[in-house]
């Protein structure tokens, strides 16, 4: 071999592989109850590509953080169930896998950062232990060695004194330190891509813009892809570089994020979008989708928004629309723009 | 911590003064002559009896029966029986026998508790976990005389396994059958207690956070599910430990092993008071370093608690 490249221990990540990083197709996911099949995702189709952020925008119950838990596969499985679809890592069907080869990819080139960070760490163990462990699963790392590697990673997501608090347990830091240590636990092993879901709703207001740069800062540095859960609009479109919006286990919107704000083409985004207070319109009635989600038990024919849309005809009580491309007055088509609304058109020249 | 644990043991002190003094009313003044009673139905000389009530204190107003009895405790003299022999030596006969039964029976209580909470608390609604459930109902619901002597007779006299009765209480293999019974109403505890913990640390979402950092099974229930479910086992474990030294009266009656709660039930027919304050002062005493210990244990298991 003539190469001179240095073995840097990391093959999967250097592998010549082309196309997206993570790719779900036709994603299903149901959960068997005691009243009836509650069907959480219906058919989600999304992809996300190295350095790139997809936002994941819905309301409670949409089955946005239900997707991302089949990525991570740590759905209870019963009662939850995948009856189609596929997940699949640098092209490689995760569903279809054994557990063993699963387990390695967790944490590991998938890793996922949750919303309740004092809940999500283990009370009992020392964020010093519970940061090694990554190391010591995955990479057969000494204790002591490992007590360091945390100790580092701590430095990194800027937590003051990390040496000294190596050994605090998870409820002696603030919330956003605890954020900044769930941050740092996905980080460890420099996975391909994290999912976060929801990382600042549980954080102060002021925390959650630092919490939130440092997630984008770190993703910059490491290349990573990030799925970016969340119901917060205002999050979104700082960092975000698409976005999917979803409703009763579907997308009903992807878009670039800018051209999401500025035209919406389905009218629930249109109506998320309106529903933001803002201030030049102070004294004014804040605006709200009328009704309330679905029930995911009976999801009603048709769009599963006709209930609550303002513009619901009769084709959308009877037909389920599919994602429609989405093109711009001049017929071209607007790339990574996909509506499903019959009547994407007359909403996109609304706005 | 330390300045916690000096306060608890200056706790003690009221609670000990108490419990002694409340138990010392209740003997002496429970109706009938401990002295007459000694006699049976033979007529007793008055002059020897009142001799002896004189050398039992018994000729006292009872608030000075205590302080007697009370300073004579505290230079560790638990005073004489009516029979004459000294409470120390009967009680250093008893516990030693009691302490043995309800080690056995703790051992029973931790290691068929535990496994059996551990099966159906980790595969709930498989037949291993129905089997437990129904299992243990069925003991819970059994009184402790109702198991002993089934087991007494179907092990002892149908199948001759083992002697009915305990011959030699330093021979172990005597005290399985009845440390067996002793633990069978904490063992369903234990098993029930632990299923529930695992049930609710199932769900935790530091379990799931396990999950997705990747980790093999076993260290997920080894290392965050075991630590974290077994804080309230070990609660009860403790506390219970201070039930098993005193709560075998039954267990001993049936198996005639002469314990603590053999001596215990003796001395409140004969209306032994010396006896009966003796050993139920020391159950106190045990009760209350078994709750020190098991709080102390609780702030090592969780350190979210911390005592100053």
């Amino acid at each position: 071999m003539s190469s001179t490249a240095v073995d840097t221990g990391k093959p999967a990540r250097d592998a010549p592989y082309q196309g997206p990083l993570l790719e779900v197709r036709d994603l299903h996911v149901e959960f068997k109850t005691r009243d009836g099949l509650v069907k959480a995702v219906n058919g989600v189709n999304y992809s996300v590509s190295a350095g790139e952020t997809l936002a994941v925008l819905g309301e409670s119950g949409s089955g946005k953080s239900v997707t991302a838990q089949a990525i991570m596969g740590i759905l209870d499985m019963p009662p939850a169930r995948i009856p189609q679809g596929e997940i699949r890592y640098r092209g490689q069907d995760m569903l279809t896998m054994d557990k063993e080869s699963r387990r390695k990819i967790r944490g590991q080139k998938i890793a996922m950062i949750f919303q309740d960070a004092l809940s999500s760490l283990n009370p009992v163990l020392t964020v010093g232990f519970q940061l090694g462990e990554m190391f010591r699963a995955h990479h057969g790392t000494s204790r002591k060695e490992a007590k360091a590697k945390a100790i580092e990673l701590m430095d990194r997501v800027r937590i003051p004194a990390a040496k000294e608090r190596v050994g605090d347990y998870p409820h002696q830091f603030s919330g956003g330190m605890r954020q900044r240590i769930m941050i740092a636990m996905a980080l460890a092993l420099e996975p391909d891509l994290i999912i976060a879901d929801e990382p600042t709703t549980a954080l102060d207001v002021t925390v959650q813009a630092q919490v939130m740069d440092l997630l984008a800062e770190l993703q910059a540095e490491y290349h990573m892809g990030l799925i970016l859960i969340t119901h917060d609009l205002g999050v979104v479109a700082d960092v975000a570089d698409k976005i999917a919006v979803m409703y009763a286990g579907r997308i009903v919107e992807t878009a670039p994020v800018h051209d999401l704000y500025a035209r919406p083409a389905h009218p629930y985004t249109r109506g998320l979008l309106d529903s933001i207070p803002r201030l030049d319109q102070k004294g004014q009635e804040l605006y709200a989708i009328k009704g309330l989600p679905p029930n995911l038990l009976r999801i009603p024919p048709g769009c599963a928004f006709n209930p609550r849309c303002p513009r619901a005809q009769d084709i959308c009580r009877q037909e389920v629309p599919k994602l429609f491309q989405v093109t711009g007055p001049d017929g071209a088509e607007l790339t990574g723009r996909q509506s499903a609304c019959f009547f994407w058109k007359e909403t996109l020249d609304d706005a | 911590m330390g300045s916690y644990v000096l306060r608890r043991v200056l706790q003690m002190i009221p609670v000990f003064f108490g419990a002694t003094l409340l138990i010392f009313l209740m003997v002496y003044t429970l109706p009938g002559d401990p002295i007459a009673a000694m006699y049976g139905d033979k007529a007793a000389d008055p002059a020897t009896v009142a001799n002896l009530r004189h050398k039992f204190y018994l000729d006292q107003p009872v608030w000075k029966q205590y302080l007697h009895y009370m300073g004579n405790v505290l230079t560790l003299d638990f005073g004489t029986s009516f029979t004459g022999r000294p409470v120390s030596e009967i009680m250093a006969d008893a516990f030693p026998v009691t302490i043995r039964l309800a080690l056995v029976a703790f051992f029973f209580e931790i290691v068929i508790g535990l496994t059996l909470g551990l099966v159906s608390g980790l595969k709930r609604g498989s037949i291993g976990d129905t089997l437990v459930l129904v299992l243990t109902l069925v003991v819970i619901s059994i009184p402790v005389f109702v198991l002993g002597y089934i087991a007494q007779t179907v092990f002892a006299i149908n199948l001759g396994w083992v002697t009915a009765t305990v011959q030699d209480s330093t021979d172990i293999t005597q005290l399985i059958l009845p440390g067996l019974v002793l633990a069978s109403l904490s063992l369903a505890y234990v098993a029930r207690l632990t299923r529930t913990s695992l049930g609710e640390n199932l769900r935790a979402d530091y379990i799931r956070t396990a999950t997705a950092k990747g980790l093999p099974r076993r260290t997920i229930v080894g290392r965050h599910l075991l630590r974290n479910s077994l804080i309230p086992v070990v609660t009860f474990l403790g506390t219970d430990l201070g039930a098993l030294m005193g709560g075998a009266i039954v267990t001993e009656g049936i198996f005639n092993i002469q314990g603590v709660g053999n001596i215990l039930y003796k001395a409140i027919n004969q209306k032994e008071g010396p006896t009966v304050v003796g050993v139920v002062t020391i159950l106190v005493i045990v009760y209350l370093v078994a709750s020190l210990v098991v709080d102390l244990l609780y702030a090592v298991l969780d350190p979210r608690i911390r005592y100053a």
